[in-house]
Order: structure tokens, then sequence, then C-alpha cells
């Protein structure tokens, strides 16, 4: 064997591993210095009051987001009352009904929706709520996040159904079930946690979603009553709060940041526990 | 070989409007086939298979893998429609009336079946059991507590669980599951009991239970169960039929078929000579 090339190729693989360690330590370091700042930051800026008292006029420094908080979650309730349904529906007819040629085409339609850019949505919300209704509202907002639901929970209804064996199917119509009572009664049920944490999961993805809630929900520096107004959300408080001139702003839009990607944590954990409780379920 | 099936069926057709009852496999036959044909696609899975099952009797289908054995133990309650691309021709006859022209759900309640895995769902056993009730539009808890008893009883594994039903099946032995498979098809008090190779994953503990408990349900029910397994069907089996490549060999007494069969093919299997 030839000595020099064995040498050139032990050189070759200590760069190459040296690379992709570097490159995997950069990942991780972009994360953790994302979570480091905004812990930094966010933790610096949050007190009580963010909790419980409302934005300040401008010039006055204080105050806090509390309508933001609660407009987040109204939005968020609209989107998954939207997304989830019409989403969950279509993954069941994918993977329970449809054939071979009709779900390909779906499930390219559908990737194609989750390709849409969400300012596009936002634009798409506008057009269908707003400009009827000429006003920005809580349901234009919600309306643009649960469309931006719908191809996450398609695809993951469609997985979690698929993962299910077909011995399951077979047992339940063996015993007279239609097809309906077998899905709803044995299927879904086998799906639950996989099903349940999908969806959470998707949800933590639009919670954050800025763009298509400019111009559908737009923003209030007062409480919102009822589903009609134009309502605060976490997001976008971070973007008007960021690109204010006054350093207090920043600070709120800091402690904004901080919560938002708690709460997405705080739901990306619940969602993963119940995927491992059900996975060690089903194992017993 | 076809038109000699034709003609067993016939004899045995004759003798029950003659009302002699002696026709083997077909003292009174509770299922019917004529000359049934089934094909995946464009393969004929099934050529022409006709013969009577008979009421409260336990018969065995042997044969190699891929004989068709199977195909033909799921078409007796319809599950080979759930596949797509499939075609069935032919007559199906529960109690003389045809299992295509009835109601698809009332035709799988009425011919019951166990799977070769067993299948339980992943609900608490007394779920299980009561599965098959509820979604047959039963709801007085009384009678859905006798049925899922009475059904455990049946299927011997009442002792063994009436202290856990709220557990999940998941928790069961393998055995104990297929047990609990049979009990949920008992719960529907089907007329008739499909089995497709209930013991090919159990031990031979196992086996024996379930094989008891087949005997012990011979007075409830009519059994129809396909087997790998030669001595399974000989210890079990009232009549036995012997498939290969698609085709109803032969069918008769239990004893013919392993003592004394009349075609070459049959002897050939039956003394391990092949498959």
């Amino acid at each position: 064997m030839d000595l020099r090339v064995s040498r050139a190729r032990k050189a070759t693989n200590a760069v190459m591993l040296g690379l992709s360690g570097l490159c995997t330590i950069l990942v991780i370091g972009v994360l953790f210095f994302i979570l480091g700042y905004l812990l930094w930051h966010g933790g610096k800026s949050l007190t009580p009051s963010f909790f419980t008292k409302l934005p300040k006029p401008s010039g006055e420094t204080g105050g806090g987001m509390a309508n933001a908080i609660v407009g987040s979650g109204k939005v968020l309730l609209l989107a998954t009352s939207i997304g989830v349904p019409i989403g969950f529906l279509a993954g069941v007819f994918l993977a329970e009904f449809s054939g071979r040629a009709f779900a390909f085409t779906i499930r390219y339609v559908v990737d194609l929706l989750n390709g849409v850019p969400s300012i596009v949505v936002g634009i798409v919300a506008y057009a269908l709520v707003v400009r009827p209704m000429k006003h920005f509202s809580a349901v234009a907002g919600g309306v643009a996040l649960g469309i931006m639901m719908i191809p996450i929970a398609v695809r993951t209804t469609e997985e979690f159904l698929r993962a299910v064996p077909n011995s399951l199917r077979e047992g339940a119509m063996a015993l007279g079930a239609t097809r309906a009572k077998t899905i709803f009664t044995v299927v879904v049920p086998a799906a639950i946690s996989g099903l349940i944490s999908g969806m959470m999961l998707n949800l933590a993805r639009v919670a954050g979603e800025t763009a298509p809630l400019l111009f559908t929900a737009l923003g209030n520096m007062f409480w919102s009553h009822g589903w009609l107004q134009p309502i605060a959300t976490l997001p976008v408080m971070v973007y008007n709060y960021a690109i204010a001139p006054e350093e207090d702003l920043h600070q709120q839009a800091w402690a904004a940041g901080f919560v938002l990607l708690s709460l997405v944590l705080a739901i990306n954990l619940t969602a993963r526990m119940i995927i491992a409780r059900g996975a060690a379920s089903s194992r017993r | 070989m076809a038109t000699s099936q034709n003609q067993l069926a016939k004899e045995a057709t004759t003798a029950i409007r003659e009302g002699s009852g002696v026709q083997k496999a077909a003292a009174t036959p509770k299922l019917y086939a004529n000359n049934l044909n089934f094909y995946y696609g464009t393969f004929q899975a099934l050529h022409s298979i006709s013969l009577s099952i008979a009421s409260h009797k336990i018969t065995a289908f042997i044969g190699p893998s891929g004989c068709g054995k199977s195909t033909f133990l799921r078409t007796m309650n319809r599950m080979n429609e759930t596949v797509r691309n499939t075609r069935v021709e032919g007559e199906l006859l529960l109690d003389g009336q045809n299992i295509h022209d009835m109601d698809v759900t009332y035709v799988r309640r009425c011919v019951g079946m166990v799977f070769q895995k067993s299948n339980p769902f992943p609900k608490t056993i007394f779920d299980n059991v009561a599965y098959g009730l509820r979604v047959n539009g039963v709801r007085k808890s009384s009678v859905i507590e006798m049925a899922v008893e009475r059904s455990l009883r049946h299927a011997a594994l009442w002792n063994e669980v009436k202290d856990k039903l709220r557990k999940p099946a998941s928790a069961l032995s393998g055995g104990q599951q297929q047990r609990l498979c049979i009990a949920r098809a008992l719960a529907v008090e089907p007329e008739v009991l499909l089995l497709d190779e209930p013991c090919s994953a159990l031990d031979p503990i196992a086996t024996l239970k379930i094989e008891e408990l087949l005997f012990q349900i011979k007075d409830i029910t009519t059994i129809v169960i396909v087997t790998h397994n030669m001595q399974q069907a000989a210890r079990l089996a009232d009549y036995t039929g012997f498939f290969l490549l698609g085709k109803l060999i032969e069918f008769d007494d239990t004893r013919k078929i392993f003592q004394n069969p009349s075609k070459k093919e049959t002897e050939d299997y039956v003394t391990g000579r092949f498959g």
C-alpha cells in the first residue's frame, strides 16, 4: 500500500471531521446565543406589571402587555379552532379514504400551501375577512394563523393515522363496525397522543408568527372586547416596540420576546412529554 | 378436478334438500360456497371453490403458504373487500342467503373473525370485549356486562382477567391476547367464527388452551379454522379441506383426509412429502 495516499486520506479525514464538528458547535451555539441573549435582556426587563398592566402612551415609562398576552391567547384559540378541525378531517380523508393518485395530488398541494410565505397568507386573510368587514379584528388574525396551521395539521394527522397498524382496522370491521366507526372509535384513539402533540407543535409554530397578523389583527394599545376589534398580540408588540425610538420600549420588547419564547418552549415540552408517554403506554 | 368438486357440492345440496342429512360435510350447512372465484387485480387467487360448511362443527383448511386458504376464509366475511382492486365471483350462502346481497356490517356481525396476529384494541380488557356490542348499538350496561363475562368465560379467560377488567389489554400475554380476541369475536354471538392461523404465534401451552376452548364453543357457533399445523387440523377438525394453488383439492372427513386421502396431492402434503 502506498503510504502517502494513506497519509493524505487521514489528513482529509481529520479536516472534514473537524469541520463538521465545528459546524455542529456553531448550530448549537447560535441557538444558545439567542436563548441566552433573550434570557439576559428579557429577564432583566420582566416585571410583574408586564403581566398585569396595559401599555403606557408613548413618552411615559412603565406599563405592561397584559392585553397582548390575552390577545395572543384569543387569536391562537381561534386559529386552532379553524386550522385543526379542517386539517384533521382532511388528514383522515387522506389516510383512510383517498386513492393513491388523488392522495399524491392533495399531499403536493398541502406542501405547496405550507410553503406559501406567511405575509401572503396575511394578505389572503386581509382580502377574505378584513375587507368585507371593513376593519381589522381578532377573527381576521385567527383566520390567517388558522390557514397557516392547516398544512401541518393535515400531514400530522395523515402520518399518525397511517402508523396505526391495519390489523386494528380489520379487527374493528370484522366485528361489524362501519368505516367511520372504525376510524373514530379505534384508529383515532390509537393515534391520539401523537395527534394531540402534533397539533400542539403546530400551535407553537404559528404562535410566533408576526407578518400575517400585521394587517389582520393589527394591534391595540387597550383591551380588545369580543372578537371583532383590532387586537394586540405578542409578536406584533415585539415588532412595534423594537422599531420604536424609546429605550424603555426596547426593554418591553425584550420582555415580550422572552415571554413568547417561554410559551413556545412550554408547549413544545408538553407535546414531547405526551408523545413519550404515548409511546411508553403503547409499548406496555 | 373442478367438476368433481361441483359434483360433491351438488350431492351435498341434494342431500340437504332431500333432508337425508347424512351427506358428509353437509349435515346442516351453515355456509355454502358455490363456484367461487377471487381475483387480486388480474391474478386469480381462488379457482371455482365449492363446498359446504357444516353447522356446529369445526372445519379446517390446510395447505402450503399462498394456496388461497386465508383468502377463502376472508371472502366468508367479505373482509377481502377492504383490500383495493379485488373482485369476487360466485355465490356464498349463509343459511341460504347470498352474503353479497346482505349489508356488509351485518355479514361481519354474523361471521366473526380472529386473526393470525392478536390485535387487541388499545383499550381496556372490558372495552375490547364490549366493542362489538357497542358499535352494534347495544347501550345498556347490564347487558354489556353480562355479555362480556359470558364471552370471557367461553374464551377461557375469565378467571385470569376478572380482577383486572379495567387494565389495558396490552398488559396481557400473547396467548391471553389471542383469547381476548376470541372473546371479543364471541361477544356479538356470531353464527360462524373464522380463525386465520390463530395459534401460529403462540407456544404449545397457549395453543392447547385455544384448541380446548374451540372444542367447547362448537356448541354455540360454527368454526372454520385455517392452520399451517397439520396436527392441529387432525386434532381439532371434523372436516378438513386441502388447498393448493388456489384450488380446493380435497374436502372430506378429517379422518379420511389424513388416513386415506383420495387425491395424490393431498397424500403428498399430509405425509410431509412437500410443503
